[in-house]
C-alpha cells in the first residue's frame, strides 16, 4: 500500500497565542461597552476557545492515503465550531463547556445480537487497534463542511470482536447521558440520550471510522471525546459523539433526529445534493475557514464517496430513504 | 417622570442614540476585518444583522406602550430614527444573504424564496417595511393624513413575520425565538384597550 503523509497543518492556520489573547481582550472591551443586553449576544471572537492544543498525541500513528490532496480545515475551526447539543445549541457552546466532561475512565458497553457481549475501555481501544490517520470530508446537514484529519480505525474491526450474529441487521449507538458533565442535557432540546444507528453493512464498511483523535492528538472533548463515530458519506449528525453504548439489533434503531422530525431527518441521512432538507437546499455547502467572500461549493453525491459506497444503496429510492 | 426640553432632545439625546445604534454594526465590521467572527463569519453576519433588525423593531414598538404607561413623551421623538434603524439592519441582513450567502446567484435565490417558507416570510417582512421607510418623512405624513397611521400599522404584521421567520429556521432549540415572540405579543397587547391609560 502506498503510504503518504498528508499535508501538515500550516503554521499560518494556527492562531498564535498573542492574537488569541488580543481577541479575548477585544471581546472583554466590547462587553464592557455593554450597550444593550443584545451586544452580549455578538459572538465576536476568533474560534480559539480551547487551550487544548497540547492534547496527548496518539502514537504510533499510521498515515494513510485517505483524503490525499484535500485542504485541511484548521485545528482552530474544527475545535471551536461544533454541533454538540449535549453542551448547548450554540456553535461555540461545546468549546466553552466541554471541559466538564471526564473521559477517564470510559467504557463502551456492547450488547444485543452478538455472541460475545461485553465492555471495552478507552485504553484498550487506543492500544488494541492500529490507529490510522484518515482525512475525510465532513458535511453537516446545515450545509457547511470541513476537512478533518481524523485518527481512528475501521469500526468493523471493533464490532467483529463481539461476534455479531446473523440476526444483527443494525447497530445502535448511544452518547453518554449525564447532565452534570453535559450541561446542555439539563434542557430537553433533544430526547436524550442521543441515539444513532447504521445498517450492518454500513457499519462494517471500511470507510466507517471509530475515531479517537484528530490532528494526531486525542479528541478534544467538544469533538466527541474520547471515542466517536465518523461516517464521511452521511450528514454529520450520524457521526455520534462520546459513545458509551453499542447495541446490535434486528430492527432499525430509533435515532434521535429522525424521532424528533422524521420528515426532515431520515435514518440513512446520506449526503445527497438532489434531496433537499424540507427547509433548505442541500445542493451547495460552505467550506469552513475559507473566509467571508469565498461563496459556496457544489455538494457531491455521498459527499464524494460514491465510488466506495454507492453500491450499498443499489436499487433503493434515495428520495424516499433519505 | 422624566421630561426633556426640545433642544436637549434634538442636540443631546438624538445624536447619542444615532451613534449608539451604529455600535453593533461597527463591532461587526471591526470583527470582520480583524478575522474575529469565528469559523463561519457569514453565518455570524447573517444572524447578527437579522437579530439587530429584530431588536430595533422591538425597541421601536415599545415606545407607544412606554408613553401610555409612564406619560413620557420624549421617546416618541426617537421613534422614527429607531424604526429606520430596524429597516437599516434588515437591509444589511438582506444584503448579507444576497451577496455573502448566495453570491448573487439568481437561480439559487429565486429557488430559495419560492421553496423555503422562512425565506419567503423574511423577504415579505422586509417588503412590508419598505413603504414604511419611504413614508417616514413629514411630507408623506401630510400627504397621507389619516392613511399614514393606517399604513404604518403594517409594522405589527412585519414584526410578527420576522419572529415566525426566526422560529421557522431553528432546528431544535426554540427558546430564543419564542422569547422574542413573547415580547412582541406583550408589546402589542399593551397597546390595546385591555390595558387602560394610567395617570
Amino acid at each position: 500500500m502506498l503510504i503518504k503523509k498528508p499535508a501538515d497543518i500550516k503554521p499560518s492556520e494556527i492562531t498564535d497565542y498573542a492574537d488569541f489573547k488580543q481577541r479575548r481582550h477585544f471581546i472583554k472591551q466590547a462587553a464592557l461597552l455593554g450597550i444593550g443586553a443584545g451586544l452580549g449576544s455578538l459572538p465576536l471572537q476568533s474560534g480559539a476557545k480551547n487551550t487544548d492544543t497540547l492534547g496527548r498525541p496518539i502514537e504510533p500513528l499510521l498515515k494513510t492515503p485517505y483524503g490525499k490532496g484535500l485542504k485541511l480545515t484548521s485545528y482552530d475551526d474544527i475545535t471551536s465550531y461544533n454541533n454538540f447539543y449535549e453542551f448547548g445549541t450554540g456553535k461555540s457552546d461545546p468549546a466553552e463547556l466541554a471541559h466538564k466532561l471526564n473521559t477517564r475512565p470510559w467504557n463502551i458497553v456492547v450488547e444485543g445480537e452478538c455472541e460475545a457481549p461485553g465492555e471495552i475501555g478507552i485504553e484498550e481501544i487506543l492500544s488494541g487497534f492500529v490507529q490510522e490517520e484518515r482525512i475525510y470530508r465532513l458535511r453537516c446537514v446545515e450545509a457547511w463542511a470541513m476537512v478533518v484529519p481524523w485518527v481512528g480505525f475501521s469500526l468493523g474491526d471493533l464490532l467483529k470482536r463481539f461476534k455479531p450474529t446473523s440476526r444483527a441487521k443494525y447497530v445502535m449507538f448511544e452518547t453518554l447521558f449525564d447532565p452534570d458533565q453535559m450541561p446542555g442535557q439539563s434542557r430537553k432540546t433533544l430526547d436524550w440520550p442521543y441515539t444513532e444507528g447504521l445498517r450492518m453493512d454500513e457499519a462494517m464498511h471500511p470507510l466507517t471510522l471509530l475515531s479517537t483523535g484528530l490532528y494526531g492528538k486525542e479528541l478534544p472533548n467538544q469533538n466527541g471525546a474520547p471515542v466517536r463515530l465518523v461516517v464521511p458519506w452521511k450528514y454529520g449528525f450520524k457521526s455520534i459523539k462520546s459513545i458509551v453504548k453499542i447495541r446490535f439489533s434486528e430492527t432499525m434503531p430509533k435515532t434521535t433526529w429522525w424521532q424528533m422530525q422524521p420528515k426532515e431527518y431520515g435514518f440513512y441521512a446520506n449526503v445527497n445534493p438532489q434531496v433537499d432538507h424540507p427547509r433548505w437546499s442541500q445542493k451547495k455547502h460552505r467550506n469552513i475557514g475559507e473566509g467571508i467572500f469565498a461563496g459556496k461549493h457544489e455538494t457531491l453525491m455521498f459527499n464524494g464517496y460514491a465510488d466506495e459506497v454507492a453500491s450499498l444503496y443499489k436499487g433503493m429510492d434515495l428520495s424516499r430513504f433519505f | 417622570m422624566l421630561q426633556f426640553s426640545r433642544s436637549t432632545i434634538n442636540r443631546g439625546i438624538k445624536p447619542v442614540v444615532f451613534v449608539l445604534s451604529l455600535v453593533p454594526l461597527s463591532l461587526l465590521l471591526y470583527a470582520a476585518v480583524t478575522d474575529g467572527l469565528g469559523a463561519n463569519p457569514v453565518e455570524v453576519l447573517t444572524h447578527q444583522t437579522g437579530l439587530w433588525g429584530l431588536y430595533f423593531l422591538l425597541i421601536t414598538l415599545s415606545i407607544t406602550p412606554l408613553k401610555k404607561f409612564t406619560g413620557m413623551i420624549w421617546p416618541v421623538s426617537l421613534r422614527r430614527m429607531l424604526g429606520l434603524y430596524a429597516f437599516f439592519y434588515a437591509c444589511l441582513h438582506l444584503t448579507v444573504y444576497f451577496w455573502l450567502d448566495q453570491s448573487f446567484v439568481l437561480q439559487d435565490i429565486v429557488e430559495d424564496i419560492i421553496k423555503r417558507p422562512y425565506i419567503t416570510l423574511g423577504l415579505t417582512a422586509w417588503l412590508l417595511l419598505v413603504p414604511l421607510a419611504l413614508t417616514s418623512n413629514q411630507f408623506s405624513m401630510r400627504l397621507l393624513k389619516k392613511n399614514w397611521k393606517r399604513l404604518h400599522r403594517l409594522v405589527y404584521i412585519a414584526a410578527l413575520l420576522v419572529v415566525v421567520h426566526f422560529i421557522w429556521l431553528v432546528k431544535a432549540d426554540y427558546a430564543e425565538p419564542l422569547m422574542y415572540l413573547g415580547m412582541l405579543l406583550l408589546l402589542l397587547l399593551l397597546r390595546t384597550r385591555i390595558f387602560k391609560w394610567s395617570s
